[in-house]
């Protein structure tokens, strides 16, 4: 793609090799279709999608080799719009977005939409007060703008040290995704699905930089939006013969499953009572447990002895009786065979006992805002008061962050101008929003199948997909006939977050070629999303750290050497890291959003809507702003053990609420109590918010 | 380099147009958030509240950010600093 074409062209050809791509990609399903119902067995089909994909994706990355500056680092400034906007998509939308989102959903009704809002909503801040302004700019990297805009080495080292730090924290999060995403379908180990994902990452950027990352991305955006949608689409179908998800989910399905929710919550209703029969148990069982705990307190090992001796005794008297209950000996032998060995066995088996208590709540409402629960009045008033302050500092974190992560905001240097740079935002959300405003309806409508069908249906003859899942995996669906009536209630179900997206396909009673394709677009969202970030950190390693602050006048081979080489080592020590299996996704993603929004926000943006900010502002306000988010997790998750008071009720998965006004604060007092910025750097500023100036400096990289 | 009248108000008006977009995103999240239960009162596709944070905010978002990028454009052209055709 050399330079002798115009921009229309290469924007015409773009749209034809795309149209092209998909038309390829629809008649290869097809034909794995075919396969299928040839016979071929499902483990095949799942080796097929995953190898085909990512041979793809290293074709289009060898396509794309390149050893120019420009067009390694920011795809030579030439992505149209459209296309940096599918790219955005990609970038953005992650294995937690792909498989996890419409599960959370599921779980968590209305109070799990912050992540929905949350990582939508940010794009306005991005198109308002980020991207046009980067554009003009025009170099490469977020931490090049701050190294230029306050000047000296120390704004820049920060801008690379947390850019690093929230980029390898999040890619930590892709590459779990996809160890899952190919061990599952592939039967692979987790530690080999790692490094053949890991393979698949490396071979979409390490010839090609960001030119290669960009068309790789728009291919696997388009793979991933078409196997999010044909599932949901064939669902609504299903349910209602209107292929529009997005709304037959609200109005035909999620008022049935409210009608519902009143019926299982209703004891005097035939399901209701059923379902209190379930719950029953599950009080009693809680209870009993609890009681165990507290005579443990008591009397330690003591007791421990006792309540063994009570469980021999009473095999003993099932032996001695009259006719002896063969099936009832067995039962109470096994039980004396699984008592705890000690007290701290003891303790754990009989605090996770007590935990089923939980299962004996009621059903909470689908769309109800902040259902909580509480004794007295006063209590449920307090508790809601704090879901809803949790709810918004949660939304706040995530746009926030969204508008700093730098692998979204290093999408907006590859565009021609500084309009193609706000269009190119629009198509970005566009895209996402495409995803995003189907997975409520996804939720809903798995939620309406459980509840209508799955929920009243004999255990002898369960779905198919119920019985599959709860053989493959038992964290995702666990079905058990506690009551001993034969029938499924809601309370004898629990389900997996990941379990939804995935098994949809079946729910659907879709092929199993449409299940190969969802993975296939699992695996898309997630290495595309592991691609930029891992860039983003050999960037910022290569570019600003070795070349701007150590070797200025490295050649061009060499900086292009150093950034391979840089992302060859990052991207193995983080499936390495990964594949120790670090804490959970959820705190991963939000400490990475959490710590972007803090250290990057409030230095960007004053960076460009005031001019008084300087070098200092700069200085203490992204130290500020990463050291009290980073202090409030380390106090506050549970993951680093200190386990101190929450500040304010405020989640720590919500640890840039602090961060970011401290970030703010910093940027304020640093710059009023230092000299204002010299000329040249408020002609920078100048530079930045006018598209086009007459006899204006250049600061553009190519 | 030396800003014209011109510039200043052309700088203005971003900043104007910048705050009335983020009001109406700042509504469209954070007052819809805060009254979702009071929301959820009134029907319309659904509980409004669920609807609103499903769905309805999205759409705004989108049309937030299309709106920007269409008014930014003709003010750049009405004030003489857009950018020509690219080559």
């Amino acid at each position: 793609m050399a330079g002798q074409i115009t921009q229309s062209q290469f924007a015409a050809n773009l749209k034809r090799y795309y149209t092209f791509y998909t038309g390829g990609f629809v008649a290869f399903v097809i034909l794995v279709g075919i396969l299928e119902q040839m016979g071929v067995p499902n483990k095949i089909l799942g080796y097929i999608f995953l190898f085909a994909t990512i041979m793809l994706y290293a074709g289009i990355g060898f396509m794309s080799k390149t050893a120019d500056v420009g067009e390694y680092y920011v795809a030579g400034r030439r992505v149209p719009a459209l296309f940096n906007g599918m790219a955005t998509g990609a970038d953005w939308m992650s294995a937690a977005s792909f498989i996890g989102m419409a599960g959370t959903l599921y779980l968590s009704g209305y109070d799990g939409l912050a992540f929905v809002l949350g990582w939508t909503g940010g794009y306005c801040l991005v198109a308002i007060l980020l991207a046009p302004y980067l554009r003009k700019f025009g170099q490469f990297t977020i931490p090049d703008f701050l190294g230029a805009r306050f000047g000296g080495h120390l704004p820049r080292f920060i801008g690379v040290v947390a850019a690093i730090v929230c980029s390898f924290t999040y890619v930590i999060a892709q590459i779990y995704g996809v160890g899952i995403i190919t061990s599952r379908f592939t039967g692979l180990e987790f530690q080999v699905g790692v490094f053949v994902g890991l393979a698949g990452i490396l071979v979409c950027s390490f010839l090609g930089g960001m030119k290669a990352v960009t068309w790789t991305q728009v291919a696997q955006y388009i793979i991933l939006i078409v196997a999010y949608m044909i599932p949901v689409v064939w669902l609504s179908v299903k349910h209602t013969g209107v292929p529009i998800p997005q709304i037959t989910a609200y109005t035909s399905a999620l008022p049935k499953i409210t009608a519902l929710e009143k019926e299982f919550n209703d004891k005097a209703s035939p399901k209701g009572a059923k379902e209190e029969s379930v719950r029953a148990i599950f009080r009693e069982r809680s209870a009993a447990a609890t009681a165990k705990l507290a005579g443990l307190e008591k009397d330690g090992p003591a007791f421990l002895a006792a309540e063994k001796q009570k469980l021999a005794d009473k095999v003993a008297a099932l032996k001695a009786e009259a006719t002896p209950d063969a099936k009832a000996i067995e039962a109470a032998e096994k039980a004396v065979k699984d008592f705890p060995a000690d007290a701290d066995a003891a303790k754990k088996a009989w605090t996770a006992e007590k935990g089923v208590g939980a299962r004996a709540a009621p059903v909470k409402a689908h769309a109800e805002a902040f259902a909580v629960g509480g004794k007295t009045p006063e209590e449920i008033e307090k508790n809601r008061s704090k879901a809803k302050k949790n709810f918004l500092a949660l939304i706040a974190c995530l746009m926030i962050g969204t508008a700093a992560l730098p692998h979204i905001l290093m999408r907006y240097y590859t565009t021609p101008s500084v309009h193609e740079a706000r269009v190119s935002v629009f198509w970005g959300l566009f895209f996402i929003f495409l995803l995003y405003f189907t997975a409520p309806a996804l939720a809903i409508l798995a939620k309406f199948e459980v509840y209508s069908n799955l929920v009243g249906s004999s255990f002898a003859s369960l779905p198919a997909w119920v019985s599959n899942w709860s053989v493959v995996d038992k964290t995702l669906m666990n079905i058990a006939d506690i009551n001993k009536d034969g029938i499924v209630q809601l309370a004898e179900i629990v389900i997996g977050g990941d379990l939804i997206v995935l098994a949809t396909p079946e729910i659907a009673g879709l092929p199993y070629v449409i299940s190969g394709l969802v993975a296939a677009g699992g695996l898309a969202a997630a290495l595309s999303t592991a691609d930029g970030l891992l860039l983003t950190i050999a960037n910022a390693m290569s570019h600003d750290l070795y070349y701007k602050m150590i070797d200025p006048n490295a050649s061009t081979v060499r900086r292009l050497a150093v950034s391979k080489g840089l992302l060859l080592v990052v991207a193995l020590i983080a499936a390495y890291v990964t594949s120790l299996k670090p804490g959970n996704i959820l705190f991963l993603v939000g400490a990475a959003f959490s710590l972007a929004a803090s250290g990057f926000f409030p230095a960007l943006v004053c960076g460009v809507f005031w001019k008084r900010a300087n070098y200092l502002g700069a200085v203490l306000g992204m130290s500020f702003g990463l050291g009290i988010c980073g202090y409030y997790m380390w106090l506050t998750y549970p993951f680093f053990g200190v386990n101190a008071p929450l500040w304010w009720d405020i989640n720590p998965i919500a640890a840039g609420t602090f961060g970011i006004p401290a970030g703010f604060l910093g940027v304020i007092i640093g710059s009023l109590i230092s000299p204002a910025p010299n000329k040249e750097i408020q002609d920078l500023v100048d530079h930045v918010r006018y598209p086009n100036l007459e006899g204006d400096i250049d600061t553009r990289g190519v | 380099m030396q800003l014209t009248e011109k510039h200043k108000q052309y700088w203005n008006i971003n900043l104007k147009i910048s705050t009335v977009l983020l009001v109406v995103w700042f509504v469209a999240t954070f007052v819809m958030g805060w009254f979702a239960r009071e929301l959820n009162d009134i029907n319309f596709i659904g509980p409004l509240g669920f609807y609103m944070s499903a769905q309805g905010s999205l759409i705004i978002y989108v049309a937030i950010i299309w709106y920007y990028a269409h008014y930014m454009n003709n003010l750049d052209k009405e004030y003489g600093v857009h950018e020509g055709e690219l080559e």
